[in-house]
């Protein structure tokens, strides 16, 4: 039923780039190894042996050296752009920015926002100011039920129409399951993913984190890991028994896991992502009570974490998904009971998980890659990928290179990264998102003009 | 010593240190004029974004027998509840350029948050749900004071464990001090995870004849937003100190105020086996202690510190029997 393409970001040059020697990995294309790779107006021209394609006066030549590799471009189904009402926090632009500067080249965008996208014009006015600001093409998911109140069906249909890909009340769950179920019946008619975040109220309520030794001992109330894991697995049997498509986000904990392994071996059309800081940090980083550490859900304990990482290993976790979620500065600096939820995370994902997980052997870089461009076919979109005559969506990064977070700034409005400060290697130095140059660092030296 | 933020920044010295200091205290408290003029000049600010009438008056009293200023600051009917942040309001306080806030706040937390925002020496007089960190020290004054040491001594906390400041911080208080501590109370209000700062956890009081202490918990019914058990008067039942759950020989506390009739019945309230009214008095020593500590410096209590304010009028002659016999 889709009339619209659902991707929108404002048109931007079609690039001409030759990037020689250096390592190229996709492995959706099978490749890993060194090459040369012509981007002729928008559209990966030529894929050659390294050294092999010659320079141009009529072209920019990016040269190989160290770390340098070419990768497909990633996507991310889960952002806050906070627009329209909040743009306080972040707005189409600098969220677009930021989530270029991470090497994303799509995004799809939350509708917590004030009004809540939930209604067919609202998604229009959107998309024509993604059309004019958005530097990365942005998807919408629009609310499941009016209001995220969770009483009344959104038009999801007319919805589809106007380019939805899916729906979520995200930032709340649609606590009942009778709600639920009709929005997965509507499915049938209409189509689009069911984006769910699961928590039962009546087990986090009052909670600010993590349910365990941290917050008894600083006297916060916890939030358990069941809150989340009851939740997956009622959600999955409904889907299951209306075979309808869901897909959870920000899957945080261990028991978890077995809920979506045993959905997936019922052949359940499930799929679910995780988020870097769940597969980096714990409850542990929450003591000193940094408000940057305060997100949904919450950071958990050490064998939920590596749970989540097996999880993503083996494929029964599908995509990585930042949940980047900008707060202002000053809603943040209060104390932490008080703060609101949420770390950004689209300027540090690759860079985080590259050096947690990739350069501690705990992760293929293959497989990483994989998971952090996985989450466009969730969404029914085409992942990117490094193959002649597609367009070029991809991104130059420098695995070698280390950087403290948010030493120069973010790109973001926002600065609440969970992050911040930390040194991280691999650092994202071009994007090019839908033919053109989205992204490129300023050590990266600027084209000549020919 | 910069700010008293938590138990868990002190050693067993540091509190040593405190409590001996608090004795040094104590015997100015019974003079008559029980002034000294150790923080003459100085300002203390009460801070305090939730109702107390002990701990702030405790607080003040203390500083002004250290004969230190003193602005008290109530949330209530002030510019908090024209939405001004806790950072704006504090940054504007400071301007005032106070020595030391007392900082009383419904939030863990919030006074290490304060610490980082202004130069003065931060106290905390309670933060949410996490620490009580001057409950703890002069309940270890008070066991001090009665029993001499409570190195080997087992320590029952009896209640609201989940919803308690006070249990936290003495849990870690007296655990550095070398007791044994049980907490017990109903399932619905042991948190999950607390045995980790180093208590045993029982769900009924069956073995409380064990205990050399027992320490009630105040059922917070103000800081409830569900009802936690099926009623006050099943807690009662299983978990009142009563007279015929006492043993004879068991030292009582509790941190005030009491709700009579339901953690602790009037018989044992009334009883000499309570220390209740000990830890009140302890309050004001153990604040005084405290601020002077942060200060002045610590160090011990100079003759400075101890001598009687204002200055006596002789001559001559130790000024501390001088101000004993004004």
């Amino acid at each position: 039923m889709r009339q619209v393409d659902p991707l929108v970001c404002a048109p931007r040059q079609a690039s001409t780039l030759l990037v020689r020697e250096v390592r190229v990995l996709d492995p959706r294309a099978h490749i890993d190894g060194a090459h040369d790779v012509l981007i002729r107006d928008g559209f990966i021209a030529e894929i050659a042996p390294a050294g092999t394609l010659p320079e141009r006066d009529d072209q920019e030549t990016i040269t190989g050296r160290g770390g340098l590799c070419v990768m497909p471009a990633f996507f991310d189904p889960h952002v806050h752009l906070r627009t329209p009402g909040q743009e306080h926090k972040e707005d189409l632009d600098s969220g677009t920015r930021a989530a270029a500067a991470g090497g994303f080249a799509g995004v799809i965008a939350m509708p917590n926002t004030d009004p809540v996208l939930d209604s067919a014009p609202l998604l229009r006015s959107l998309r024509d100011s993604a059309a004019r600001e958005a530097r990365v093409p942005v998807g919408f998911l629009p609310a499941v039920t009016r209001g995220l109140q969770g009483e009344q069906l959104t038009e999801m249909a007319e919805l589809r129409q106007e380019g939805a890909l899916g729906f979520t009340d995200d930032g709340r769950p649609v606590q009942s399951a009778g709600m639920l179920r009709k929005a997965l019946q509507y499915q049938r008619l209409c189509g689009g993913v069911i984006s769910l975040h699961e928590e039962d109220r009546t087990l986090s309520r009052g909670g600010s984190m993590h349910e365990g030794v941290v917050s008894a001992s600083l006297g916060i109330t916890g939030i358990p890991t069941i809150a989340e894991s009851t939740m997956v697995a009622r959600d999955a049997a409904i889907a299951g028994y209306e075979d309808a498509r869901v897909h959870f986000q920000h899957l945080s904990c261990a028991a978890s896991v077995p809920a979506i392994e045993h959905a997936k071996s019922a052949g359940w059309r499930v799929s679910c992502e995780v988020s870097p800081h769940h597969l980096l940090l714990t409850d542990e980083e929450v003591r000193s009570m940094d408000t940057r550490m305060k997100m949904y859900p919450p950071l958990a304990g050490e064998p939920d974490r590596l749970a989540l990482i097996d999880g993503l290993r083996s494929g029964t976790i599908d995509c990585i998904a930042t949940d980047h979620a900008p707060h202002a500065r000053d809603e943040k600096e209060v104390p932490f009971e008080q703060a609101p939820m949420g770390t950004t995370g689209l300027e540090t994902s690759f860079a985080a998980l590259h050096t947690g997980l990739v350069l501690t052997g705990v992760l293929d870089l293959g497989v990483l890659v994989h998971r952090l461009t996985e989450g466009a076919a969730l969404f029914g979109l085409e992942p990117a990928m490094i193959a002649t005559g597609r367009q070029a969506d991809l991104v130059l990064v420098d695995l070698d290179e280390s950087w403290v977070a948010g030493e120069h700034g973010w790109e973001s409005r926002s600065e609440n990264c969970c992050f911040a400060g930390r040194t991280l290697q691999g650092r994202v130095l071009l994007t090019v998102a839908a033919g053109g140059v989205a992204h490129r660092d300023p050590s990266l030296t600027p084209a000549e003009t020919p | 010593m910069r700010h008293l933020l938590s138990i868990e920044d002190l050693d067993r010295g540091s509190i040593e240190r405190i409590v001996a200091q608090a004795e040094r205290f104590a015997e100015v408290s019974d003079r008559e004029i029980k002034k000294v003029p150790a923080l003459r000049g100085r300002m203390v600010l009460n801070l305090f974004y939730e109702a107390s009438t002990r701990t702030r008056s405790s607080f003040e009293l203390a500083a002004k027998r250290l004969s230190a200023d003193v602005v008290n600051f109530a949330a209530s009917g002030s510019s908090v509840e024209k939405g001004e942040s806790l950072k704006d309001t504090v940054l504007t306080l400071s301007a005032h350029k106070p020595d030391a806030i007392v900082l009383r706040t419904p939030w863990a937390g919030a006074s290490e948050l304060v610490a980082g925002w202004c130069s003065a020496a931060i106290v905390n007089a309670g933060d949410g749900k996490h620490e009580h960190p001057t409950q703890a020290l002069l309940d270890v004054y008070t066991l001090h004071q009665r029993l001499g040491k409570i190195d080997g001594a087992s320590i029952w906390i009896v209640g609201d464990v989940a919803h308690s400041r006070v249990a936290r911080s003495n849990i870690l208080a007296f655990r550095r001090m070398g007791a044994s501590v049980t907490v017990a109370g109903p399932p619905t209000l042991i948190p999950r995870g607390i045995e980790s700062l180093g208590c045993d956890v029982r769900y009924t009081l069956e073995e409380l004849a064990s205990a050399d202490i027992v320490y009630a918990l105040r059922m917070q019914r103000e800081r409830m937003s569900e009802p936690w058990v099926p009623s006050l008067r099943e807690y009662a039942s299983w978990y009142q100190i009563n007279g015929r759950r006492l043993r004879p020989g068991q030292v009582l506390m509790h941190p005030g105020p009491v709700n009579r009739g339901v953690e602790l019945s009037g018989e044992v309230v009334d009883s000499p086996q309570a220390v209740i009214t000990a830890q009140v008095e302890a309050g004001v020593v153990v604040r005084m202690a405290v601020l002077y500590e942060l200060l002045a410096g610590g160090g011990g209590a100079d003759a400075r510190a101890l001598r009687a304010a204002p200055e006596p009028v002789r001559m001559s002659g130790d000024a501390v029997s001088g101000s004993r016999a004004a």
